[in-house]
């Protein structure tokens, strides 16, 4: 079996990027995003990026990175919170962004890495969503067309990872990983901890490794938390 | 006196029931979990891809990898599942969530709903809410009942960007609960005052077409 395992995120990347290309990022908030490999990027710089991603990072992590660095020209996102870096390239006109309910957004995805080119959802009937798009009553109900998405690469983070690209998530960092993993010409894993062939159990493995060209130990991983609320005991 | 957020959170926990699987928005709906009575079981799902999702973490509990959609830590409970965000929407989308509490900026008459972009203003972005209300089977929105500059919040019609159109089945204020009739032209109609608000109170801060239920009256 060909290669796929590389010794860091930069020589992971190595020949696949360029300047203008649509990336699909895994990650809901912090968790689960490929942070490795947003910072192997960010070092590349490789600019004009679509970025296709639920959220856009905070100031100083994940996306956030990026986007400080000038190298997004495009957000497609359903939720972007409370960035500072965010919002200034957005009042000043250097960014776009394009937000999708966060459904709709997981669905484009799953569809376009299964080869389906348009859907019909019910959600955005009658919004600003749904505005210059076809829709069509399906049972006295009223769809709104949306349509699949396939990027340039995926970039996604999984807990732990065989050398032939077989993928296990931990917990709420699966996310949008899954889909992300489908959605794209060449996919490049990061995981915090790699195993021979043969030490997942194939029952319990997320994302076959048909989907992933490339990947990586990112270990040590400092995760972090955007609301720490605890409870007292 | 007008019920307090925590008062329109207990409210809103009594519209549970054993069994259901709910999603809560963030703000006053998240307080409603505080309120579930004892006899009922309910497990709660978040659209990040968790469904049972427990109480905040003890400090020493605390595990990066398990959040809620407001990406709040939070815990386990028995039988807590995790699934990706496409497999999630599928139960939001497929109704199969019985029901969501969530907040607003204004509701209508007919249910339409606005909660999610002030023109003019930074938007943060409709996240999962217009999948919510468009799949989920049953809608309650907690809010108040005025703008902070006075203005109803529960109109003929929302003036704002909407997040579903003829979605919203019920709305608990701080000056009682509403039923709306989503799907004909009923309106609104007062099921319920808050301890201490009158009829006339309610009448004059709604600006929808409102009726007051026939047992509220009699009282």
């Amino acid at each position: 079996m060909a290669n796929k395992v590389y010794k860091d995120a930069k020589s992971a990347l190595d020949g696949v990027l360029h300047d203008g290309m649509m990336v699909m990022c895994g990650g809901f908030g912090l968790v689960g995003i490929p942070d490795k490999l947003i910072r192997a990027m960010r070092d590349a710089g490789v600019k004009n990026l679509t970025c296709v991603s639920n959220n856009a990072g905070i100031d100083g992590a994940g996306l956030g990175l990026l986007l400080e660095a000038g190298q997004v020209k495009k957000m497609i996102s359903s939720y972007v919170g409370e960035n500072k870096t965010f919002a200034k390239l957005y009042l000043e006109g250097k960014l776009e962004i394009e937000f999708n309910p966060q459904g709709t957004l997981a669905e484009r995805c799953r569809a376009g890495g299964a080869g389906i080119p348009a859907f019909y959802t019910k959600t955005g009937v009658g919004t600003e969503v749904a505005k210059g798009k076809e829709t069509k009553v399906f049972d006295g109900q009223e769809y709104v067309m949306e349509r699949g998405l396939v990027g340039d690469v995926a970039l996604v983070k999984a807990w732990k990872g065989d050398t032939s690209g077989n993928l296990v998530y931990r917990k709420a960092a699966r996310n949008f990983n899954p889909m992300m993993a489908t959605a794209a010409k060449i996919c490049v894993a990061e995981v915090e901890e790699l195993v021979p062939v043969g030490a997942l159990d194939p029952d319990h493995i997320h994302t076959s490794g048909i989907f992933i060209n490339r990947i990586l130990c990112g270990a040590p991983y400092d995760k972090q938390i955007e609301q720490r609320t605890i409870r007292k005991a | 006196m007008a019920w307090t957020r925590e008062q329109m959170a207990a409210r809103a926990a009594k519209e549970l029931k054993d069994g259901y699987y709910v999603n809560l928005g963030i703000g006053i709906p998240t307080l409603v979990s505080n309120y579930v009575p004892e006899d009922v079981d309910i497990t709660l799902q978040s659209e990040n891809g968790m469904l049972g999702v427990g109480p905040f973490p003890l400090d020493n509990e605390v595990d990066a990898d398990i959040i809620n959609a407001g990406q709040q830590s939070v815990t386990e409970q028995k039988g807590t599942s995790y699934f990706s965000s496409a497999d999630s929407f599928a139960m939001v989308r497929g109704g199969h969530i019985d029901l969501s509490i969530l907040g607003a900026m204004e509701v209508a008459e007919n249910g339409d709903l606005a909660n999610w972009m002030i023109p003019g203003k930074m938007v943060k972005g409709m996240g999962g809410a217009m999948d919510l209300v468009a799949g989920v089977r049953r809608v309650i929105v907690t809010m108040e009942h005025v703008s902070k500059d006075g203005a109803s919040k529960l109109l003929k019609e929302c003036s704002l960007p909407l997040t579903g159109r003829r979605v919203v089945d019920m709305v608990i204020s701080e000056l009682g609960v509403f039923a709306i009739d989503k799907t004909g032209d009923g309106g609104v109609t007062l099921v319920e005052l808050a301890d201490g608000v009158t009829v006339d109170e309610v009448k004059a801060k709604t600006k929808a077409k409102l009726s007051i239920d026939a047992a509220l009256k009699v009282a």
